[in-house]
């Protein structure tokens, strides 16, 4: 596995004649049961075919139970420099009803532990609209990790994936789902609470204080390029080596025999690639830029679609007027973002804006542009 | 005998193949069941195979035109499949079942939707007998056709089941013979049946009827039992048609049918003189003249004949092009020898009226000439091309009634495949105007409505009318508490109740169409479980208290959803559209105060509260292609939204509270 980690990271880094790589996350299922040894060699490998700055951000995703403090120290030692910990609750109920194998208290020790490994670059992730949860059982449990907590975090509505045994049950009607009102007032009162206490909320789900902000997640609600590396991993970048110029979405092979039997073939494990349009990637630009604080400003916009400014986009439409009336959405000389109110209902705003990119540009494109 | 069936002809593709085809294999057991009499009767045409029929060994006094009438299911059709086997017609096999029933939508449910005509030929007491057995079709909407095939008929044979004993529909049949003063023929059928009780609907019968309980004939269709007795009670105690051969022509259409090769194919019963190949003939009612192709009789194939003569029954093909010009009612005469018309002539007329849209517009073609291919066959459905804001291009259809409706939409997605929106069925209302300036632009005082958005204010108008009907319940006597306040909550007024027997209950009230036409069967037939039967007849307009009902978004009315509805029904109608719309529209960024209103009085009111949170939660790292596809699907479906104001409408909002809704 270790090797075709590395191998695949090479391949695919050459592919893309990157030079300069400013982020690395080790993410998606749990990676902090791989060895130090592991991301040590990953991170080896990744400096030896582009440049990483010795202080460019090196995120693990640790779940409490698998995170012991020696371990943590050993991921420390091997060039980690962040930590996101799935704490998901507080609550010992609501964590065996997620599938969790660790207890409340596992994770306040894990996150006590990596408070001191990585201090101020420790996040902790928490889950709300759980069944059975309540508005205020949802912000005692908030209450008390702010109290504990670092300067960073997530927080992410449950979503119910299909054949998943929690699915089953909530389809089944066995278990109640918090109504949408009520996960909704979830929401809003943890986005006032952890502004209350100096939280910046720089993304839908993300919150940081003293400047903890992600730079690898930043980087990717701005639109660059990421490569993804591993079974199952997606990727968005301009294959160059090949000639090419335009964007490819890129999937890894899921199942992981397969996937390195293919990296020892060909040195990769890519299963499907798609080649994104202009328009596509700034549909995608849009969709992500408008998730931050920050929006879509007009020089990151220019950076993506050199011909039509935010105004010609954006400017003229009496719909993206509607919204900027109702307080949901402004257009100014920073660029394009959403209120603090059109933030909560963003897939709503989206549908307008994307039906105004698309129109935009064909407008454009039928002028001859 | 042979020769009789082996003529099959194209258009009867739906008719069982058994009946022409293993007539001819199974002729030899027939014939050796037959007296022996019938065979010899049989053997003239037997040796002629192609030739045409000779009518004219058929004088008036030998003939019998008669139909069988009951409610659904009480075996006319049964009955109707062993007297074409008694008579040789058709061959005897089990699997004659329901042979005048052609379409699948009549075997399906029992009932018979267009009437088919037999020719039987019996011999009796050494007479060669020609009986017309004249199919009617089996239900209210189609009482007008019933009752011209019953005005070409001489007897009726009333049919009723031993075990269920009189029904709403038996009633209603009963009356349309007897005032055409028709010899009835009573007949209780299914004494097979373990919980028949032949006694009991004899007795009935007595009480209903004023039949004498010694001429009811108890036989059981489905066995054979005493069905030869029915035939012979026919020749006994149905005259031969009172008309003379050396008159000029006159001819009855019952029926007419469509051909794709042929043209119309119309049925006809001769009141008097003669037609054959060759003839000029004029419709009276169309005025228009055509040359006759060809006659014959139906057995029930159509079979060539040399001419018919008066007093007989067949079909008659003369070049038309269209059903409506062989119009059911219209008589036939010869050119240049008109005659007095035949009375009772009534051009169709539409009592239910629904809009009918193809679910996707791509299909409005196919949708358009499966319509046309239909009405080809049946000229009582009307047809207006309508279009709707919300459902696009589409009809509103008028139909004789509800029944009519089902089963026209039932052929389409049975025998066409179309699937279509059928919008909740509507009835003509019609309004007295007051005002001098709208009688001048219509040109009259008094003015049917069928679109709710024509309907006019209130101000303009002295009174508004709606349809009504006197329809008629018969029920076991435990459901009366039940039934009575069903009907009244329909509005209905009693006018009569009656014990038939110990047990059963006979009820009649005046009912607002408008009452029935939705679910009322259904309801009935659930509360009283399945035992109730109901039937129903055309009692003129009165005047009701109408009002236009608007429906509001925002503020805004949707011109699709306006409605007329009596005024003590507007709140429930309001608010069960407003409820159905509350669900089918989806959040938006602002509340939608859904509205139902009478002119700017709100009646009724539900709320679609405001997004307060919609925005995937996690989104990093991963993939964002499915949420990239997700949102442009969103994003083309909030393209093709209505717009009401600002609020977006989906077009499935508009059909969940359009569409008949087939249970409430």
């Amino acid at each position: 596995m270790r090797s075709c980690l590395t191998r695949e990271a090479q391949t695919l880094i050459r592919l893309s004649q990157v030079q300069r790589i400013s982020s690395v996350f080790f993410g998606g299922g749990t990676p902090s049961l791989a060895s130090p040894f592991t991301i040590a060699t990953v991170l080896e490998t990744v400096s030896r075919c582009a440049h990483l700055a010795a202080d460019a951000e090196i995120t693990l995703e640790a779940n409490p139970t698998s995170a012991g403090a020696s371990r943590l120290a050993g991921f420390r030692a091997s060039g980690v420099n962040r930590l996101s910990i799935g704490i998901q609750s507080l609550d010992n109920a609501e964590l065996r009803l997620l599938g969790r194998n660790h207890t409340a208290d596992e994770a306040l020790g894990t996150l006590e532990e990596a408070k001191k490994l990585f201090p101020g670059r420790t996040s902790v992730d928490l889950i709300f609209g759980l069944p059975g949860q309540s508005v205020s059982s949802w912000a005692g449990g908030l209450e008390e990790l702010l109290q504990l907590c670092d300067d960073h975090v997530s927080l992410y509505q449950l979503t119910l994936e299909r054949g998943t045994s929690l699915f089953k049950q909530v389809q089944r009607g066995s278990l109640p789902v918090p109504k949408q009102e009520v996960v909704a007032e979830m929401y809003e009162s943890a986005r006032e609470m952890l502004r209350d206490v100096g939280f910046r909320q720089y993304e839908v789900s993300n919150f940081a204080r003293n400047g903890a902000l992600s730079t690898h997640n930043l980087s990717y609600w701005q639109g660059s390029q990421y490569i993804g590396i591993g079974p199952g991993a997606h990727g968005r970048f301009v294959p160059r080596a090949h000639g090419e110029s335009l964007r490819e979405a890129r999937i890894q092979t899921l199942e992981p025999d397969s996937w390195m039997k293919e990296v020892l073939a060909c040195g990769h494990g890519t299963r499907k690639r798609t080649v994104l349009s202009q328009l596509e990637v700034l549909e995608e630009v849009l969709v992500l830029g408008l998730r931050t604080d920050i929006g879509i400003t007009h020089q990151h916009w220019q950076q993506f679609a050199t011909s039509l400014s935010l105004w010609d986009m954006f400017g003229s439409s009496e719909e993206v007027k509607e919204l900027e009336d109702q307080g949901l959405l402004l257009l100014d000389n920073r660029g394009l973002r959403c209120s603090w109110k059109g933030l909560a209902v963003l897939d709503s705003l989206l549908l307008t804006l994307l039906n105004q990119l698309q129109q935009s540009w064909a407008d454009r494109t039928a002028h001859g542009t | 005998m042979l020769s009789l069936v082996t003529r099959a002809a194209g258009v009867w593709v739906r008719l069982r193949r058994a009946c022409s085809t293993a007539a001819l294999l199974c002729c030899q057991p027939c014939m050796e069941k037959c007296p022996a009499d019938h065979v010899v009767f049989s053997r003239p045409y037997s040796s002629q195979k192609k030739e045409k029929l000779d009518m004219s060994i058929f004088p008036v006094e030998n003939i019998r035109n008669f139909s069988i009438i009951a409610h659904v299911d009480h075996g006319k059709s049964t009955l109707a499949d062993r007297l074409l086997e008694i008579t040789g017609t058709i061959a005897k096999t089990d699997r004659n079942k329901q042979v005048l029933d052609k379409l699948q939508v009549e075997r399906e449910r029992g009932i018979t939707v267009k009437a088919q005509t037999a020719s039987l030929f019996y011999s009796y007491e050494g007479m060669n007998y020609l009986l017309n057995l004249i199919d009617t079709p089996g239900h209210v909407d189609f009482s007008y056709e019933v009752s011209r095939s019953l005005s070409a008929c001489q007897g009726v044979i009333l049919v009723v089941d031993a075990n269920e004993g009189i029904q709403a529909q038996t009633m209603a049949n009963f009356y349309l013979a007897f005032e055409a003063q028709l010899a009835i023929i009573p007949v209780i059928n299914k004494i097979d049946l373990k919980n028949a009780d032949p006694e009991r609907v004899e007795k009935q019968i007595e009480k209903l009827f004023d039949i004498s309980k010694d001429e009811c004939i108890r036989i059981s269709a489905k066995l054979g039992t005493n069905v030869e007795k029915v035939l012979q009670e026919v020749i006994e105690k149905v005259p031969p048609p009172n008309v003379n051969i050396r008159d000029p022509l006159k001819a009855l259409v019952f029926d007419s049918t469509f051909d794709h090769y042929r043209g119309v194919i119309a049925n006809i019963a001769l009141f008097g003189g003669e037609v054959q190949k060759g003839h000029k003939i004029v419709s009276a009612h169309t005025r228009k003249t055509y040359e006759v192709n060809e006659v014959g009789i139906l057995t029930p194939n159509e079979q060539p004949t040399h001419k018919l003569y008066a007093g007989q029954v067949g079909y008659l093909i003369a070049g038309m092009k269209e059903v409506t010009e062989a119009q059911i009612g219209d008589t036939l005469y010869l050119h240049k020898q008109p005659v007095e018309p035949l009375p009772g002539f009534k051009s169709a007329k539409p009592m239910v009226f629904a809009g009918m849209y193809p679910v996707d517009q791509s299909e409005y073609n196919n949708l358009k000439s499966a319509i046309e291919k239909l009405t080809l066959n049946d000229s009582s459905v009307t047809i207006h091309r309508d279009s709707s804001l919300a459902l696009g291009a589409g009809w509103r259809l008028g139909f004789l009634g509800l029944l009519h409706l089902e089963v026209f939409n039932q052929r389409l997605e049975q025998e066409y495949n179309a699937s279509v929106i059928l919008t909740a069925p509507t009835v003509p209302y019609k309004a007295v105007l007051s005002s001098a300036k709208l009688i001048k632009e219509h040109g009259k005082e008094e003015i049917t409505v069928i679109n709710p958005a024509e309907f006019p204010d209130k101000s303009s108008v002295s009174e508004y009318l709606e349809p009504t009907v006197l329809g008629t319940i018969i029920t076991p006597d435990e459901y009366i508490g039940k039934i009575i306040t069903l009907c009244q909550t329909r509005r209905a007024v009693q006018k009569d109740m009656m014990y038939i027997d110990e047990h059963r209950v006979m009820l009649k009230y005046i009912f607002p169409l408008n009452e029935i036409v939705v679910d009322f069967y259904d309801a009935l037939k659930s509360l009283s479980s399945g035992y109730a039967s109901f039937d129903y007849e055309d009692a003129g307009y009165q005047a009701a208290d109408l009002v236009k009902m608007d429906i509001l978004l925002n503020g805004n009315s949707v011109e699709e959803l306006g409605t007329v509805v009596h005024k003590d029904k507007a709140y429930a109608v309001g608010k069960a559209m407003c409820e159905r719309l509350k669900d089918a529209i989806p959040r938006q960024l602002f509340e939608i105060a859904i509205q139902a209103a009478l002119g700017s009085k709100v009646i009724a009111r539900e709320t679609v509260k405001a997004y307060r949170k919609n925005v995937l939660a996690k989104c990093y790292g991963g993939d964002i292609t499915r949420k990239m596809k997700l949102l442009k699907r969103q994003a083309e479906g909030k393209k093709k939204m209505r717009k009401i104001g600002n609020v977006e409408v989906p077009k499935d909002a508009f059909i969940s509270v359009l569409k008949r809704q087939s249970e409430k």
